[in-house]
C-alpha cells in the first residue's frame, strides 16, 4: 500500500498523520486519507478538488503533473509527500 | 463602555484590553498566519475567526472563551462547479472567476440564533444556520447576471466586504462589493436587487458613471438606531443615503480628503460619521505625511479633522475599510493602520492614544 505523509507544517495546524493506503493514483490515495481525516482535505485542496496553488505533492521523488485531478499513478510502494510550496510562504 | 479590542493581523488575532490604568495588549491567537476577519458575536459571546494560511487556505475558527481556546468549524466552501455551468468572466482580466474561496472579506451575525453571513473574494455571500459548522452559497447572488459587471478593487477578483442586517426586518440585507455596488435583499437572500442610485465612479467610461453595478463602495456603515440611513465611503468619494441605500448624496467638503476605506457611523447620532483619509487613489498615504480621522457630525455638511495624539509628520499609514471601528455608546473608537500601529480614543475621537506602534499590518478591527 502506498504511504502517505504531510509537512510537519500542517501537521501542526490539523490530524494529519503518516497513512498506508490503498490506490492506484495520488487521488485515491489521498482520498482515503481523507475519508478517515475529513479536516484535512480543504488544507490540501481547493474548493473544487484542485492541488491548492501553494501546495506541492511529491511521487517517489517527484512532483505530480495532474493537480487538477491528481491521476497520477502510484505503485503499492510509492511514498507520496504533500509539502508546502515556497512560494506560499 | 466596551473592555476588548480584537484584531486581525498580517500576524495572527491580537488582543486588547481595558483596565483601570488604561488599554494594554494581553493575548494573540494564530501566530503568523493571516486573520483577515473575526466576529466577537454579541448573541451568546462566541468570537469568530477567518484564519488564512499561505499555503493551506482559510479556515473557520469559534472561541467561546473569548480566545483562550479554539475549535475549528467549518469553512465557507464553493460547490463543484457543474460541468455545463458557463464561466463568468472577470472583463478585466478576462479571465473566469473561479468557484474557490480566496478570502474572508466580512463575517456578521444574523437575526436568528446560530445565523452567521460570510461575505468573500471571489464575489460569494454564505449563510450558515449553526453557528458555522455548515454553510450554503446564496446562489440566488451567485447566479445573478449583474455579477458579470463584478471586478476586483486592489484584488483580482471582486469581493462582499459589507454585510449590514437590518434590525427592524430580519429579512432585509445590504451588501456591497468591491467592485459591484450595493445590493439588497428583502427576503432574507433569496432574491437580490442592485440599489444606489447617484452614487457616482470617476473610473469608468462617461456613460457608466452613474451606473450601480459597477460602483466602488470601500465601506458602508449604518447603526441599529436608524438603518434608512447609510454612510458610505467609496472609492472616489463619501455619499450618504437616507432612504435605505436607495438613493445616495455625494459630500463634496470632506477635508483633507474624500478617499479612504474605513467609515464608522455613531450608533445614535446618524448626522455623524467618522473617516480616515488618505490622499487618493494613487497615493494611498496619510495626506501631507500627517495622519488625521475625520468627523462630520451635520450629515456631511461639514468635516473637521481630527488630530490630536496622531502622528503630524513623516506618517505613512494607511487605514483598510475593517480597521475602524466605535463602541455603541459613540465615545470609544479604534483603529489600525497598515504599517501596524493602533489608535484608541475614549472621546469621540477628539483625541487619540496609540495603542501599540509595532504590530503587523492591520486587517480587521472589534470591539468585543
Amino acid at each position: 500500500m502506498p504511504t502517505v505523509q504531510f509537512t510537519a507544517n500542517l501537521a501542526s495546524q490539523t490530524e494529519a498523520p503518516v497513512c498506508k493506503v490503498e490506490g492506484t493514483t495520488v487521488r485515491e490515495a489521498l482520498h482515503a486519507v481523507f475519508t478517515g481525516h475529513p479536516t484535512l482535505r480543504s488544507y490540501v485542496l481547493d474548493d473544487q478538488g484542485a492541488v491548492r496553488k501553494h501546495v506541492v505533492v511529491f511521487v517517489d521523488g517527484t512532483a505530480i503533473t495532474d493537480r487538477q485531478k491528481q491521476a497520477d499513478a502510484v505503485r503499492p510502494d510509492s511514498e507520496i509527500f504533500v509539502m508546502q510550496a515556497l512560494s506560499g510562504g | 463602555m466596551s473592555t476588548k479590542l480584537y484584531l486581525g493581523t498580517r500576524k495572527g488575532l491580537i488582543e486588547a484590553e481595558r483596565s483601570a490604568t488604561g488599554w494594554r495588549i494581553t493575548r494573540n491567537s494564530f501566530l503568523g498566519v493571516q486573520v483577515p476577519m473575526l466576529l466577537p458575536d454579541a448573541r451568546d459571546g462566541t468570537l469568530y475567526a477567518a484564519v488564512e494560511h499561505g499555503h493551506f487556505g482559510t479556515k473557520f475558527h469559534a472561541s467561546h472563551d473569548a480566545g483562550a481556546s479554539w475549535e475549528e468549524r467549518a469553512c465557507p466552501a464553493f460547490p463543484p462547479k457543474p460541468e455545463d455551468t458557463p464561466d463568468v468572466v472577470n472583463f478585466v482580466s478576462q479571465q473566469p472567476i473561479p468557484w474557490d474561496l480566496k478570502k474572508v472579506w466580512a463575517l456578521e451575525a444574523g437575526a436568528a440564533p446560530g445565523e452567521l453571513w460570510c461575505g468573500t473574494l471571489p464575489g460569494g455571500l454564505f449563510h450558515s444556520l449553526d453557528c458555522g459548522a455548515s454553510w450554503q452559497l446564496v446562489e440566488s447572488l451567485w447566479n445573478d447576471p449583474g455579477r458579470a459587471k463584478w471586478m476586483g478593487g486592489g484584488a483580482d477578483w471582486p469581493g462582499i466586504h459589507t454585510i449590514l442586517v437590518d434590525p427592524r426586518n430580519r429579512h432585509r440585507l445590504l451588501i456591497a462589493v468591491s467592485c459591484g455596488g450595493v445590493w439588497e435583499s428583502t427576503d432574507n437572500g433569496s432574491s437580490w436587487s442592485n440599489i444606489g442610485s447617484g452614487i457616482r465612479a470617476e473610473y469608468v467610461p462617461p456613460e457608466q458613471v452613474y451606473d450601480p453595478g459597477i460602483q466602488d463602495p470601500h465601506r458602508i456603515a449604518w447603526s441599529a438606531a436608524d438603518p434608512d440611513t447609510i454612510w458610505m465611503q467609496h472609492h472616489n468619494g463619501i455619499f450618504h443615503s437616507t432612504d435605505g441605500g436607495k438613493n445616495w448624496q455625494e459630500s463634496l467638503n470632506a477635508n483633507p480628503s474624500n478617499f479612504g476605506f474605513a467609515v464608522a457611523m455613531h450608533p445614535q447620532d446618524p448626522q455623524t460619521a467618522w473617516f480616515v483619509p488618505g490622499i487618493k487613489d494613487e497615493l494611498r498615504v496619510a495626506c501631507d505625511g500627517a495622519l488625521c480621522v475625520m468627523r462630520t457630525r451635520d450629515g456631511g455638511q461639514t468635516f473637521e479633522a481630527l488630530r490630536h495624539g496622531l502622528p503630524q509628520e513623516h506618517a505613512y499609514h494607511l487605514v483598510y475599510r475593517h480597521c475602524l471601528d466605535v463602541t455603541g455608546d459613540g465615545r470609544t473608537l479604534a483603529f489600525g493602520s497598515t504599517t501596524g500601529s493602533v489608535w484608541i480614543s475614549e472621546n469621540s475621537g477628539d483625541s487619540w492614544e496609540r495603542l501599540s506602534a509595532d504590530l503587523p499590518p492591520i486587517y480587521c478591527v472589534r470591539f468585543g
